[in-house]
């Protein structure tokens, strides 16, 4: 049975969530079942990630032939060491946001939308499967729309509690969907110069080519600009600070470890495996453009981030500043550039994602959704207090954290290149981080707590999250801890793997 | 067999004394022509596998018959025809038809959607299961397409019918 | 450069199309109309992928009947073969008669219908966004839209909100 999961897996794990989201969608309003349904299937994708990932560190890449099709005519599934741990990253975090969700959703989304919210989400997570682990341009697409569109009604659903969820929403679709349309267009460009959608085909062909013609410039162009909207690079980045503060709260954790990821795995994809660093166009865009993008975004969002009175729309932006950091791994066009690029993926998820459920908690005990009204939550909110800390710490690059490890695996990459002028961006912004974070913590420590807080004998009452909440931010506290710790031996290993594969050159 | 010189008013809808009513060549008209739609979708669809046509089409089709229907007769009528709860079921349906073929050809051994190993001779697989696969969309696209317009038309318009 | 013009005469309406349809979706401030530049911009790109596969003189990707066999195209094998070649994306020739049909690439086309199911999803949500936005805002203006929440930031509350949680 289990050799049965390798051979399929990469299929399983995009079908199971895609059929069973079908189903959640009529499901009966009965207290809880969506929930569970959606729990089980998720948590059943996340073991099969982990088993899809042990295989492949085991035995090495492989391809899964969509309806026995030969490649590259038949669509394919293929894992190899860059998506086996994106995909096992966000089914993980799909378990964690969902085990959150269920007292989450239930104070955020009306009765009669809880089945609809969680067949989205289930659409959701295939998407994202699907678009890290085809093998297949054109599929891509699709599952970037199948992800995106349910995406749309996730974050509209927000406008229960916050009506600006509708326009945020709005927003989002026009901006999603023009940046998906710009993908596909590059995408056509491609199969106008090349003929094939397969993308190991497409690396061949385009090899062959030295490059290929203008055809193949434009197509990478538009795929550069697509994907820049759909990650959040940072002048495309005006959609998200609005879907994440406004959706609800188990949403915004999901799409803020998930979303932008999977779509900077596809960066990776398209920059280093469909094209190569070593045709002159690509390398000068990475170098130029997209280097600077990243450091001018690294400090701008910063900024807009430490003048936020809203806390989710400060961590948003915080968000766009750690893109930041992930597009100047890239930049670097070296082995320890994607390294840290690729840990730092990793690591952010888990902070992200584990800060964005704290706030969540908050918002669900004390309907916080400001800095200023944090004050006093050490004391009546101290274990989601200290949960948010260590991953403000981990945010910031404290050592011992998961942030220290991969800001450091940049900072030697940049020096590698010589880039010195990186480093002191890297440092700039995470003093940055500190403000901004800092501002919350102060508050949240140091402020006396609202009256309304306070017993009738004026004494601090206590009202902790309920323990579903508490168990997965703890959990995501605990790993990124964990990573800081002993990071450099599993996970290090992981990122040099897919280092490896994405540049087998080893850079410029 | 016999046509009946004087129809019988059908129970269903409301139909005005003749005279009066102004959309009595609409009326007269989409009967006749709501069924044809219809029959033309299935046409599509099951010409889908030589020439131009299958699923997607095919449903589109059939939904224009049933919005028009709609249109004509009114939101409740077609609520009465093919009622909403009927609507929400194709939807899963289809999927579950699309995904189910896929998912019987993996316990049958082979891939994903892989129809080959649906019958002892894969020819005959390929057949069967591009039809299965082609009714699962039929069935999907009609429901949400027919969904779109119940889901618009249910809202309570703010504009009254004699400010247009 | 007139030579240019008429012989990618699709590609030039293309482009305007793009053009066109971004160009509406940034410039209008109303829901509606950048829904409408969104289709348009989504409509260039699909008759970009059909142009691409179109190869001069050749047919519709449509199995011509073989007139050479009685069978014409019910034999399985010869069918199945073609079909097989069309998903490479090449031009290929009915492997049977050796006679030279010439035909146009289908697989764009497949692309663009599941294309084309995509941008109808998409302008479903929105348009659904539309009419929940008047019900809440009762504007379907950006600015209005935009001055209003500008408000709300202010104040902190908002009594339209509240009533229409429910």
């Amino acid at each position: 049975m289990s050799s049965w999961f390798v051979t399929h897996g990469a299929a399983f794990i995009v079908v199971l969530p895609l059929l069973m989201a079908a189903i959640t969608a009529v499901l009966p309003a009965v207290r809880r079942l969506a929930w569970f349904t959606a729990l089980v299937v998720v948590s059943l994708v996340a073991l099969v990630a982990f088993i899809v990932l042990q295989t492949q560190i085991d035995l090495g890449a492989f391809i899964y032939r969509m309806g026995g099709w030969e490649p590259p005519h038949g669509i394919s599934l293929g894992i190899d060491a860059v998506n086996a741990p994106i995909a096992l990253l966000i089914a993980a975090m799909g378990v964690a946001t969902l085990v959150y969700a269920e007292p989450a959703v239930d104070s955020e989304v009306q009765r009669k939308k809880r089945a609809p919210f969680y067949a989205a989400f289930l659409l959701c997570v295939a998407g994202l499967l699907g678009m890290v682990v085809t093998g297949d341009a054109f599929n891509v697409f699709v599952f970037l729309e199948v992800s995106s569109i349910s995406t749309y009604t996730l974050v509209a659903m927000g406008a229960n509690r916050d009506r600006r969820a509708l326009s945020a929403a709005f927003n989002y679709l026009i901006l999603g969907s023009i940046g998906a349309t710009f993908f596909v267009i590059g995408i056509g460009f491609l199969y106008a110069e090349t003929g094939t959608l397969n993308m190991a085909d497409m690396r061949q062909i385009l090899a062959n080519l030295d490059g290929g013609s203008r055809v193949a410039q434009v197509g990478f162009g538009f795929v550069l600009v697509g994907l820049g909207l759909k990650l959040a690079m940072f002048p495309l980045h005006t959609w998200l600070p609005g879907a994440y503060a406004y959706s609800p709260t188990a949403v915004t954790a999901f799409l803020a470890s998930t979303a932008t990821k999977a779509a900077l795995y596809l960066l990776y994809r398209f920059m280093f495996t469909v094209f190569d660093p070593s045709f002159d166009y690509v390398a000068v865009t990475l170098t130029y453009v997209v280097t600077a993008l990243a450091v001018i975004g690294m400090v701008f969002a910063s900024l807009q981030a430490l003048f936020q009175t809203d806390a989710r729309r400060t961590l948003a932006f915080s968000s766009v500043a750690q893109v930041g950091y992930m597009l100047l791994g890239i930049g670097l066009i070296s082995t320890l550039g994607l390294v840290g690029s690729y840990l730092h993926l990793i690591n952010h998820a888990v902070v992200k994602g584990g800060l964005f459920l704290c706030l969540g908690a908050m918002w669900y005990r004390f309907g916080i959704t400001r800095i200023s009204d944090m004050a006093g939550l050490g004391k009546t909110m101290p274990i989601t207090t200290a949960a948010f800390t260590v991953l403000a710490f981990s945010l910031i690059g404290v050592p011992f954290t998961a942030g220290f490890v991969s800001k450091v695996a940049l900072a030697e990459a940049a020096l590698e290149r010589g880039w010195y002028w990186a480093v002191a961006v890297i440092m700039i912004a995470s003093i940055l981080a500190l403000l901004y974070m800092g501002r919350m913590m102060m508050v949240a420590y140091f402020s006396p707590p609202p009256a309304s807080a306070l017993n009738s004998d004026g004494r601090v009452q206590r009202r902790e999250a309920p323990l579903l909440m508490l168990v997965p931010m703890i959990g995501l506290a605990v790993t990124s801890v964990l990573i800081g710790v002993r990071g450099n031996v599993y996970l290090a290993e992981v990122s040099e793997n897919a280092a490896r594969v994405l540049l087998p050159g080893g850079g410029l | 067999m016999r046509i009946p010189v004087k129809p019988k008013p059908a129970k269903g809808p409301v139909v005005p004394p003749a005279g009066s009513d102004p959309h009595v060549l609409l009326r007269v008209i989409s009967k006749f022509l709501i069924p044809l739609i219809a029959l033309f979708a299935f046409y599509v669809q099951f010409h889908g596998e030589y020439g131009p046509g299958g699923g997607f089409q095919a449903g589109v089709i059939l939904a224009v018959s049933i919005i028009l229907y709609a249109l004509i007769f009114g939101l409740a009528e077609a609520k009465r025809a093919f009622p909403p709860w009927l609507v929400r079921l194709g939807m899963t349906l289809g999927v579950l038809l699309y995904g189910g073929t896929g998912v019987v050809a993996w316990l049958l051994g082979g891939e994903f959607l892989n129809y080959s190993v649906l019958f002892p001779d894969p020819i005959d697989g390929q057949h069967y299961g591009i039809i299965a696969i082609e009714l699962g969309v039929l069935t999907t696209v009609t429901s949400v397409m027919v969904a779109f317009f119940y889901a618009f038309g249910s809202r309570q318009p703010d504009i009254e019918d004699g400010d247009w | 450069m007139e030579i240019g013009l008429f012989s990618h005469f699709n590609y030039v309406v293309v482009i305007i199309l793009m053009m066109v349809g971004l160009y509406i979706v940034f410039a209008s401030r109303n829901l509606i109309k950048k829904l409408v530049g969104l289709s348009v911009f989504q409509t260039s790109v699909f008759l970009f992928y059909i142009t691409l596969a179109k190869i001069a003189g050749a047919q519709p990707p449509i199995l011509v009947k073989d007139k050479s066999t009685k069978s014409g195209y019910d034999e399985y094998s010869q069918y199945n073969e073609a079909v097989q070649t069309a998903a490479g994306g090449n031009t290929y020739y009915l492997p049977s008669t050796g006679s030279d049909i010439l035909y146009s690439n289908p697989l764009p086309h497949v692309l663009i219908l599941t294309a084309i199911v995509v941008g109808v999803a998409t302008l479903a949500i929105g348009l659904a966004l539309s009419v929940r936005i008047r019900e809440v805002y009762q504007t379907i203006e950006m600015d209005d839209i935009e001055r209003a929440d500008f408000q709300y930031n202010l104040e902190g509350t908002d009594a339209a909100t509240v009533k229409n949680a429910s």
